[in-house]
């Protein structure tokens, strides 16, 4: 019991202590490695988020950090604690189930209270619990109700009720608004956010879903085929994607193939067969002259001209030839003479005709030397 | 010590149907096996011991193959075998010919229906098997309820003979085979996704060849169980040839049961078992399988 | 329509063979209130008459038999239920460990056996153990409930099987999650999800226990006929009227019981339709 136990009696340790810390951690499942390797350390109050595809290990670390899954090799601490051969029962850990596991037999009050009783808590303090977790999440009137007579939202605030009344030092969420519809996600997703911030639990979640990583998280942990491949804010993983695997999975971008040609400490030049003129970027990068790198440019950071800019680097030329009109912006997709398609968005600004190109346009394409990332990985 | 506490329970949750089905299903196998090697005598168990030991030595070894022998070349054994396969082939085609449309007609019915008519299907397998044989009897006696409407309504001159009769047989076990045929199929059938049709029609078939092309293809597995839960056990029948079928022509559950009863020879009985399940190895496998994929399909 | 053309088909069918199902048994309740000792001969100015039913009242054979078959058939399918749920749970919680292909065939073996087969083998058992342990030392009550507890069993774990698996496992997993213990978990969430099945297997399994008539045969000793056996050994001899009125009891019970089921499933359903609308109108 002295594991469940720490939720809110015992002091926190010393602030260097992260919440959790992940060592060398890998899960194999006979022939198959789910989680290789992975170390990883999160700290207190933050929304860490774990994003990739189906299969790239993220529910499994999460599994090993509820202690539904043993490490095959490596360790987990929680508060410095080894969890080795800790039971999910003894765990200071909670988790919201992506299916919400609530039980059917149950009212929502009674399946809020499962926890505490659990603890052996008395009776009054369990209902006073209850009620004050109820109302914040705005389900008081709810309690005598089942499961099957809550909407799919209410069901997600019953599911996020019932982890955080026992009061967790690390709330676990699997796929949090995957089973929600659009509309809701969104009001849902700010909820989360205050009563994060309000109760001051660290949060893990697990999705594939980029837009969902980027609005919750403080940190951002990409996986790919059972390993990290870049943890870091938002928009450093945005702006600044250390792979190529991550370039391409967030968000929508252009790749190149190229050969560094200039290879300065605060500026590159890169040679893409692709593109006619040198590509330039305002940052270095560590990799030997002439070696092969990978170029990548965002949609919305390349600029649409009609006449040609005057500049010998970061242009191109082609040929508008699909625009899709999206309200607040516009997709165009615009084809070089290699025959090489580009993505690039443009917000509509303005109502004007001038400033709408049409398919079969002839266009410029520009952008700024800060734009384009360079990476060797 | 939680982890140990938890192997324990875990072990014995396992162990405990595990251990009674070892003991009861499984090894009574083994003894019958046993058994259909020794030689018969008059005694109390009427079977020879299959080895003797003097001083914990093994002094001697009587096993034989005699009881087997038998069954290949006494033609009584022989004839029931294959009668036996006969019957249970037949009737299961015969119970996939009526199960089939009336599994396809409950799974297409309205939900409201659908819960009415499957309880239909079910209700007779809660009664007596037994019972609903003997109601059979009354109907196809000479002077049972057919024969005296035939003979009142002029069709017929003299009472049709159809008791002890193979067209009882068939019959009989078409009429309790029934629900085990049906529950399959429209557990398979009721899960089709009626777009298919659609889009089969869509797509220019007609209704024969949307069913032959798509529902037919896509029950197979429905039909296998079905087939299989009918055939293995008609095999082994006893009761519905014993009651309604031909005093000439015996099934081998019959034969089974007249060698242990009548003739009080076990080790025959035993063989005669043993080869019977020889028999159905490859079915009950392929019932296994179906039973597992079923499972893990869920 | 495009069923349209296989709509008088599938229906003339289905009109059939449900009258095919329902024929005889209603032909023998019928005859049940017959006066006349020829059965199928309806003496139609003695009857309906409940002669039968009374002669069955008197007939201590029977009653006798029916007694013992209720007793075992309620000792077969409380032993069936437990040992059956422990079979289900394991075959559908317990993932992969060693011997779960052996248990998975040993539970789906029984249910297409032929009962001569698993009758003669029963008995062999019994007889070699009382040979080597001197126990069961007679045939009875205790054998003929051995043998029903292991061909019933297999019922029941297939209908808890299929119950669990239609039940995420994350349930459990939650309730772990929360602080229970896995007695705990099996109490409060896992037992509470599968006690209708476990009820229907209770249900299912007293049926096959008290239907049952060759696997009964082999393993019951001298003095100790179930009611099966008595009506078997009472048909081979000849149709008899009071058969006829045993019958119809039987048949009345079942569906009565069978209606109360429907009644009462129906009464839930309803409820459980009037709560999704109730969630719909919420988000």
């Amino acid at each position: 019991m002295t594991a469940a136990d720490n939720g809110a009696a015992s002091a926190p340790l010393s602030a260097a202590q992260p919440c959790v810390r992940i060592e060398g951690v890998t899960k194999r499942f006979g022939e198959f490695t789910a989680v290789d390797d992975v170390s990883l350390d999160i700290q207190e109050g933050e929304i860490f988020c774990l994003l990739g595809g189906s299969g790239c290990g993220k529910t499994t670390l999460l599994r090993m950090l509820a202690g539904f899954e043993q490490p095959s090799a490596g360790r987990i601490l929680i508060d410095g604690q080894d969890m080795a051969g800790i039971a999910p029962y003894e765990r200071p850990v909670n988790m919201m189930f992506q299916s919400y596991a609530l039980f059917p037999h149950m009212t929502v009050q009674a399946n809020v209270a499962f926890g505490l009783e659990q603890e052996k808590l008395p009776k009054d303090q369990i209902a006073q619990r209850v009620e004050a977790m109820l109302s914040l999440v705005r389900l008081d009137g709810m309690a005598q109700r089942k499961p099957h007579q809550l909407s799919g939202g209410q069901r997600q605030r019953v599911a996020l009720a019932r982890a955080l009344v026992k009061r967790p030092r690390l709330l676990l969420l699997d796929e949090p608004l995957g089973a929600l519809d659009r509309k809701l996600r969104e009001h849902t997703q700010f909820e989360l956010l205050g009563l994060q911030k309000q109760l001051g639990v660290t949060f893990v979640v697990v999705t594939h879903d980029q837009e969902e990583a980027m609005t919750l998280a403080n940190r951002i942990g990409v996986m790919d085929r059972g390993r990290i491949v870049q943890v870091g804010s938002p928009r450093d993983i945005y702006e600044y994607p250390s792979t190529r695997f991550v370039a391409d999975f967030i968000g929508s971008v252009n790749l190149f193939e190229g050969r560094l040609t200039e290879d300065e400490a605060d500026y590159v030049r890169v040679a893409c067969p692709e593109l006619p003129a040198p590509v330039l970027v305002d940052h270095g990068v560590s990799a030997a002259p002439d070696a092969t790198v990978w170029v990548a440019i965002r949609p919305e950071k390349i600029q649409l001209l009609r006449e040609r800019p005057e500049v010998a680097d970061n242009i191109a030329q082609g040929t508008v030839r699909d625009v899709a009109y999206m309200g607040d912006m516009s997709i165009y997709l615009v084809v070089l003479p290699v025959g090489r398609e580009l993505r690039v968005t443009r917000a509509n600004l303005q109502r004007k005709e001038e400033e709408i190109f049409e398919s079969g346009d002839a266009v410029w394409l520009a952008w700024d030397a800060a734009s384009p990332v360079v990476g060797t990985g | 010590m939680a982890a140990r506490g938890l192997r324990l329970g875990r072990l014995l949750v396992i162990g405990v149907p595990m251990g009674w089905l070892l003991l009861f299903f499984l090894a009574p196998f083994l003894i019958d096996f046993k058994i259909s090697l020794s030689e018969v005598r008059l005694a109390i168990p009427p079977y020879a011991p299959l080895l003797e030991w003097a001083d914990g030595k093994l002094v001697a070894m009587h096993l034989q193959l005699t009881n087997y022998r038998y069954l290949f070349t006494d033609s009584l054994y022989v004839s029931a075998y294959g009668y036996s396969l006969q019957v249970a082939a037949v009737s299961t085609l015969l119970c996939l010919l009526l199960g089939y449309p009336m599994a396809l007609g409950i799974a297409r019915a309205e939900p409201a229906r659908r819960n009415l008519l499957l309880m239909l299907v079910i209700l007779p397998f809660w009664t007596s098997f037994l019972l609903r044989v003997y109601a059979w009897m009354g109907l196809l006696r000479n002077n049972g309820l057919i024969n005296n409407f035939l003979l009142w309504a002029g069709v017929i001159d003299t009472p049709i003979q159809m008791m002890q009769t193979d067209f009882a047989v068939y019959l009989g076990i078409v009429y309790s085979y029934l629900p085990f045929m049906i529950l399959p199929l429209y557990t398979n059938l009721e899960k089709h996704d009626g777009t298919l049709l659609e889009a089969a029609a869509d797509l220019g078939a007609k209704p024969l060849a949307a069913f032959l092309r798509v529902t037919l293809p896509l029950s197979v597995p429905g039909i296998l169980a079905g087939a299989l839960l009918v055939f293995i056990p008609v095999v082994g029948e006893y009761v519905i040839p014993t009651l309604l079928g031909r005093p000439d022509q015996l099934m081998i559950g019959r034969v089974l049961s007249d060698e242990f009863f009548a003739n009080r020879d076990w080790p025959v009985a035993s063989a005669v078992a043993m080869m019977m399940l020889v028999l159905l190895v490859v079915p009950i496998v392929a019932f296994q399988r179906l039973q597992n994929n079923a499972a893990h399909a869920r | 329509m495009i069923h349209a053309r296989r709509s008088i088909l599938v229906p003339s069918i289905m009109a059939f063979g449900f009258a095919f199902l329902y024929v005889p048994i209603l032909a023998m309740i019928g005859y049940s209130f017959n006066n006349s000792r020829l059965v199928t001969v309806w003496d139609s100015a003695n009857s309906p008459t409940l002669k039968w039913y009374s002669a069955l009242w008197r007939n201590q054979q029977v009653l006798d038999a029916a007694w013992l078959s209720f007793r075992i058939a309620l000792l077969n399918a409380t032993g069936a239920a437990i040992l059956g749920t422990l079979a289900g749970l394991v075959l559908a919680r317990f993932g992969r460990f060693r011997g779960r292909t052996l248990l998975t065939a040993l539970t789906t073996a029984p249910l297409v056996m032929p009962e001569v087969i698993t009758g003669l083998s029963l008995l062999l058992l019994f007889v070699a153990m009382e040979q080597a342990i001197g126990w069961p030392a007679s045939r009875g009550v205790t054998t003929l409930t051995i043998a029903h507890i292991t061909f019933s069993l297999s019922y029941v774990a297939v209908i808890v099987q299929s119950r669990l698996a239609g039940f995420d496992l994350s349930l459990e997993e939650a309730a772990m999650d929360l602080g229970a213990r896995p007695v705990t978990v099996f109490l409060r969430i896992t037992l509470p999800l599968i006690a209708p099945a476990i009820v229907s297997g209770w249900l299912l399994a007293f049926t096959l226990s008290w239907d049952d008539l060759v696997i009964s045969q082999f393993v019951a000793g001298p003095g100790s006929s179930t009611l099966p056996m008595v009506i078997f050994s009472k048909v081979r001899l000849g149709v008899t009227p009071d058969i006829n009125a045993l019958a119809t009891l039987m048949v009345l019970t079942v569906a009565v019981g069978v209606v109360i089921a429907t009644v009462l499933l129906r009464r839930q359903e309803r409820r459980r339709e009037r709560d999704l609308r109730l969630a719909a109108g919420a988000d």
